[in-house]
């Protein structure tokens, strides 16, 4: 409905006035005359209806914003028509996501303006004060205005670019969800969910797209472990030790299909090759059942699609377990060495666990008190306490 | 006769916190400034504050990495420039990814319209 109202007004400001309108007509309409049938359809009309009246009285304004809107916008389309309702969000997503905003902005404005959320409930999901989230999500607005960043779907040549940019923004809400970067839980619930309604959406508009299929089934496939990850008492729980039979096997039957379905694509893409990795994990009856040859071969793909340090990281780990700690170790030297990861908590507890698993406590102690003082979420934090607590009772 | 491009280094905060009757007297000063000088100006432009400013580098690869913001990097210096029209910022870094700056990137930056 926002969406929609955008195409006309050119503004997301004055669109979401006009949506606010139209909800308040509704209220006074409907109660005398009733829901109608078609309640979406009445407020996306009545909203675009308001937002044409707002533009014929901004008459000064118009030469500005005619960069935005549809020429042949004179007349009131249909509303029935649910393809071109699909196309403005579509659109809506691609202006949210744009390069030339933030990655935070493009989370900020995808949650807001796609997903609904309030300001407070967006400021509240990654940990910052409402002002601040106020004056990220004013200044986006302001740039998508000032820089007129266009509000319509790419063109084939550029779409598998700007859709690698959307499938980062929704996987950076996930990611900040499924292991919230500081407080008292592990999982933030509200934003795995949008993370999932974003990438559902996303699928819906592109069903042909293997990345957004990627991106749907690493989610799903992740989610499903959801019941396991902490202990009754709110511990962390590691792969190995979670209860394999409370995973949601609905769910991983879904992402799994979504991922054989995306493999079909070559060569395949960074989301793809990651839920190809959670969908092994998904299908295996238990950690040593677990075929980590095949683990590693994917990560060795995935390095060549995004070189990151973090994907090196994994990799290591793998590679740990498939081949011993002491070839996991030696993974992980050029990333120590390299320092693109200093600070980065997962690193030292990497190292830490190959050291304890080679009985060298010593060293093992010295990086778990270095991921410890790195790591701020507490669930993770408890888990590194209660592993020194281990190497300590050992070496008594 | 030799040509000179003439930049204005101003603090952004100062302008977004001058009242209008400050900017009026700019504008002004300007625009006298414009009548005085008027055999020697070739052109001119008020800019967009560098929070609409998007760059435009090339990694490694030579892929084209477009990012927000302006372009801040001590190790470059302002060597060129061009004033394109386009119509939308995707048309804009169409047309700027282009240009052949081999050793640094562009920041496209939109004009403001103060006519």
């Amino acid at each position: 409905m926002l969406a929609a109202t955008i195409r006309v007004t050119g503004d997301i400001d004055v669109a979401e006035e006009c949506v606010q309108d139209a909800f308040t007509r509704a209220l006074a309409t409907w109660s005398k005359s009733g829901i109608p049938v078609k309640a979406g359809a009445w407020l996306t009309t009545v909203a675009r209806r308001r937002a044409i009246d707002t533009l014929r009285r901004q008459t000064s304004q118009r030469r500005v914003m005619a960069n935005f809107v549809e020429p042949q916008e004179s007349a009131l389309p249909s509303y029935s028509d649910l393809a071109s309702i699909a196309d403005d969000r579509l659109r809506l997503i691609f202006t949210c996501c744009h390069p030339a905003l933030s990655s935070e902005t493009q989370v900020a404005l995808s949650l807001r303006l796609l997903c609904g959320l309030t300001t407070s409930e967006v400021a509240r999901a990654f940990l910052v004060t409402e002002s601040t989230m106020a004056a990220r999500i004013t200044r986006g607005k302001k740039k998508i205005a000032t820089s007129h960043i266009p509000y319509r779907v790419p063109t084939v040549e550029e779409l598998p670019a700007r859709v690698e940019t959307v499938l980062s923004a929704i996987h950076l809400v996930f990611t900040t969800g499924h292991t919230a970067p500081s407080g008292s839980d592990l999982v933030r619930r509200d934003l795995v969910d949008r993370a999932l309604d974003l990438a559902r959406l996303l699928r819906t508009l592109l069903p042909d797209d293997a990345e957004v299929a990627g991106l749907l089934g690493l989610i799903i496939l992740t989610d499903a472990r959801r019941q396991t990850r902490t202990s009754s008492d709110g511990a962390l729980l590691l792969l190995s030790e979670q209860d394999r039979t409370q995973w949601d096997h609905g769910a991983i039957s879904e992402g799994a299909a979504l991922v054989r379905e995306a493999l079909r694509t070559r060569p395949a893409g960074r989301f793809v090759l990651m839920a190809a990795i959670a969908t092994i994990h998904a299908e295996a009856s238990s950690w040593d059942e677990t075929s980590w040859g095949e683990i590693v071969a994917l990560y060795d793909l995935l390095l060549i699609v995004w070189p990151s340090p973090v994907v090196a990281l994994n990799r290591a780990v793998a590679i740990g377990i498939a081949d011993g700690p002491d070839a996991g170790l030696e993974a992980l030297s050029d990333l120590t060495s390299d320092g693109a990861l200093l600070g980065y908590n997962y690193l030292a507890s990497t190292r830490a666990d190959f050291l304890r698993r080679l009985g060298r406590k010593d060293e093992a102690r010295l990086a778990y008190e270095e991921a410890l003082s790195q790591c701020e979420n507490e669930v993770e934090r408890a888990f590194l306490v209660s592993r020194l607590r281990e190497l300590e009772v050992g070496a008594n | 006769m030799s040509e000179y491009l003439v930049l204005i280094y101003e603090s952004e905060a100062a302008w977004e916190k001058a009242d209008g009757e400050t900017a009026g007297t700019m504008m002004k000063e300007h625009q006298e400034f414009g009548e005085r000088n008027g055999a020697a100006l070739r052109g001119g432009n008020a800019l967009h504050p560098t929070t609409s400013a998007t760059s435009l580098r090339r990694d490694a690869s030579g892929k084209l990495v477009v990012t927000d913001g302006a372009f801040a990097e001590t190790k470059e210096a302002l060597g060129g420039y061009y004033v394109i029209e386009a119509g939308d910022l995707d048309a804009a870094i169409a047309i700027a990814s282009q240009i052949p700056a081999h050793f640094g990137g562009v920041e496209v930056r939109p004009i403001r319209d103060v006519g």
